[in-house]
């Protein structure tokens, strides 16, 4: 059979003869035309892969010298620590590398909300993205259980418990998940299972789905200018693009630096993060028989716990109200299409009834989960005629900067002891967030835009 | 734009850390000596005369207090009573049953108490243990004769008062009182345990008095010189159950400054590569 003609020679012409190499090298890197306006918040799209990859390197080493065993855990972690050489960075950058992963993806998704990166034709890298944000709480649930201290064990016993609020089959699922009636050894191995094995591989799918998508319809940038529609070189490359490699690799290379030097300061000098990143709680070993009085998740999921207990009897009247109020709205002002018109105020009537026929607790973690899940329609909620903030309206920024202080706000909230004033901030910080996202279709559209330019704003450096 | 949302960012989370550093119980802060050798010499010295009796340290080596600038012949001579090998972890003889069979609680192990004691945005678990070791007193109403301030009705007894020496406490508090037909009126109750720990209590009532509740707790010791020697040996152990908690944690930060220079270097590097690329794209 006749070789595959191609242009290289040597050993990486008898390669690409045979594999794609040069050409998805070309295609994914040095002929990659990304905008060349990225700034600051562009960084962290490529500082999520580092910090992926660091998990996954000083995993593999930590499972090396790791017990998944309740009797031997605790002191695994601590042989670890003191034992095994180097065995103490290699835990602290495992551990300082998952809060680590989620400040840098929440502020990749928070880039994404800027300018519009959600919207047509991105709609699957935001789907995608929010799967892996999705896997990644679960990686980092399933993983926290692993040290087998108190909040570890009473923390997986908290959440494992949320499923038994699921009317009908909510007992019996939480039994199943646990694998035992209270969080055991044989939760430790299965959570240990997930942690290791299944949600990673989950997790590299969904990435290399991520950047495939991405590549397929090609990066959003700051003014929310598609450099495809504008104009072309003889190539018929775009004027306002540039090639990934080399120049947006050496810039990378600058967020990388400055990002490890945030990483080591945090590792060498405050690996607890002052309780924040390493609970001093998870210093005690697990006791089956002795709750904590205050069991607070780790920081990064602090804003969707709160949302959690906010949902109480009380409020479910709140958001029975809602539901009702959206139902009439819906049936005389939506915008919906024929049948669904009719469709989706009944079935938000439907709700509404529900919110007071089923426990709280059950709604409690339908809005814990809703919080996540509605990330998922976010492209079909905005309805703005401009991508980009920059171009919004002043109010609407005015908008996104409540959000953003009202999810630092639930996530603090999360930390602290339940009391009654803490219970009433969160259930108006819940009610923001959801009407922040659940209003969308509505205050997205309104107010004066400014002029999108045709071609990105660039200043040379 | 971008940057105002930073801002309003930045100043939130100001609020947010200023809101969090405030609650927490009152605890004294320990004197720093994470970095003083001798003060660390001296800290396992008592913790093995001391606290290694009860309380175990399954994580820590005999051989690892060579960090601490000791030698392993040292150890072998000064220190090693629970175990003949030098290589041997800190455990007891005493199982946690028999420990709950004997005290009511089991003593915990001690390898990481520095860290688990520790308060979110708060005191240092050293601070705790520094604490907690200074507020003994007599009582002769617990089975052991003592009881705690920072940990009231503590199952252990005052290991140290040998070191301590005799002392007495008061405590005063200001109080509102509500009598049976309703009306309220300030008190102050002043209650004293003696060196052997039996107690009176005296309360007066308050005229005029415009202020808020109190209590404050004084101690006193016949023999200051005595009680202040203990204190330096309380804050020696505290710091020492600091470093046992993690005895890498030197060498940590002796790595971390390096590390950081070489990071800041190349990030000066980095700036100049992405710069000299950049330089031609208009």
């Amino acid at each position: 059979m006749a070789e595959k003609n191609v242009e290289t020679t040597g050993l990486l012409g008898w390669v690409d003869r045979r594999f794609p190499l040069t050409s998805m090298f070309k295609e994914h890197m040095s002929e990659y035309y990304a905008p060349k306006n990225f700034n600051f918040w562009y960084f962290f799209g490529s500082l999520a892969l580092l910090v992926l990859v660091i998990q996954i390197v000083t995993g593999i080493f930590l499972v090396m010298n790791y017990k998944p065993d309740a009797r031997f855990a605790f002191e695994s972690v601590e042989y670890i620590m003191r034992e095994v050489p180097g065995g103490w960075f290699i835990r602290y950058m495992h551990s300082t590398g998952a809060s680590m992963f989620f400040v840098v993806v929440y502020l990749h998704m928070l880039r994404g909300l800027f300018y519009g990166s959600y919207r047509k034709p991105r709609e699957l890298v935001w789907i995608f993205g929010v799967a892996i944000f999705l896997s990644l709480m679960g990686e980092a649930f399933f993983g926290y259980l692993l040290p087998w201290g108190q909040m570890s064990y009473w923390g997986a016993q908290v959440i494992v418990n949320l499923f038994s609020a699921i009317p009908f089959i909510g007992p019996e699922l939480s039994l199943w998940i646990r694998g035992d009636y209270v969080v055991s050894d044989a939760t430790l191995n299965r959570f240990f299972a997930f942690h290791v094995i299944a949600i990673p591989l989950v997790l590299i799918g969904l990435v290399v789905a991520h950047i495939i998508a991405l590549h397929e319809v090609g990066s959003n940038n700051p003014d929310g200018v598609e450099i495809k529609q504008g104009p072309k070189d003889k190539y018929g490359r775009p004027v306002d693009g540039i090639p990934f490699h080399p120049y947006y690799s050496v810039h990378d290379v600058v967020g990388v630096a400055g990002f490890l030097i945030v990483f080591a300061a945090i590792i060498f000098f405050g690996p607890e993060m002052g309780g924040y990143f390493l609970e001093y709680n998870n210093f005690i070993p697990a006791d089956p028989l002795k709750t904590p009085p205050h069991i607070a998740p780790v920081w990064y999921f602090t804003p969707f716990y709160t949302m959690l207990r906010a949902t109480t009897s009380d409020f479910t009247w709140v958001l029975a109200a809602a539901a009702l109020i959206a139902a009439v709205a819906m049936f005389i002002k939506g915008r919906l299409p024929g049948i669904w018109r009719l469709v989706v105020p009944v079935i938000l009537l439907a709700v509404a009834v529900l919110l007071k026929v089923f426990d709280a607790k059950f709604w409690g973690v339908v809005s814990m989960g809703g919080a996540v899940v509605i990330l998922f329609f976010l492209p079909w909620l905005d309805h703005s005629p401009v991508k980009s903030i920059r171009y919004r309206p002043n109010w609407h920024k005015v908008l996104y900067a409540i959000f953003i202080i009202d999810f630092l706000i639930l996530g603090w909230l999360g930390t602290q002891p339940v009391s009654p004033a803490y219970t009433v901030m969160g259930q108006i910080g819940t009610v923001i967030y959801l009407a922040f996202f659940l209003l969308m279709p509505v205050w997205s559209r309104l107010g004066t835009f400014k002029p999108v330019p045709d071609r990105v704003t660039f200043r040379a450096h | 734009m971008i940057k105002k949302l930073l801002g309003a960012l930045a100043l939130s989370l100001t609020c947010v850390m200023a809101l969090a550093a405030e609650g927490g119980a009152h605890l004294d802060r320990a004197p720093d000596r994470i970095n003083d050798l001798a003060a660390l010499q001296n800290g396992a010295k008592i913790f093995v005369n001391y606290c290694l009796n009860c309380h175990s340290a399954n994580s820590m080596r005999y051989n690892k207090l060579t960090d601490l600038g000791l030698t392993e012949d040292e150890i072998k001579k000064n220190l090693l009573f629970t175990a003949d090998k030098v290589g041997a972890l800190m455990t007891i003889a005493m199982t946690p049953e028999d420990g709950k069979k004997w005290f009511g609680a089991a003593p915990p192990d001690l390898s990481v108490i520095a860290r688990a004691k520790s308060t979110t945005m708060g005191p240092s678990g050293v601070d705790y243990i520094y604490t907690y070791l200074r507020t003994f007193y007599r009582d002769a109403s617990k089975k052991t004769g003592w009881n705690n301030l920072t940990f009231p009705s503590v199952a252990m007894p005052n290991v140290l008062w040998e070191l301590e020496g005799p002392r007495s406490m008061t405590r005063v508090s200001v109080h509102e009182v509500t009598t049976d037909d309703g009306s309220t009126h300030w008190a102050r109750t002043t209650e004293t345990f003696d060196q052997d720990g039996f107690s009176k209590v005296e309360t007066e009532d308050l005229k005029d008095y415009h202020g808020a509740a109190s209590e404050k707790t004084t101690f006193a010791t016949p023999d200051p010189k005595r009680f202040s020697a203990f204190e330096s040996d309380v804050a020696d152990l505290s710091n020492f159950l600091g470093w046992m908690a993690e005895p890498d944690q030197l060498l940590r930060k002796q790595i971390g400054v390096w590390v950081l220079l070489f990071l800041f270097f190349f990030l000066f590097v980095a700036i100049r590569m992405n710069a000299s690329y950049w330089k031609h794209v208009r």
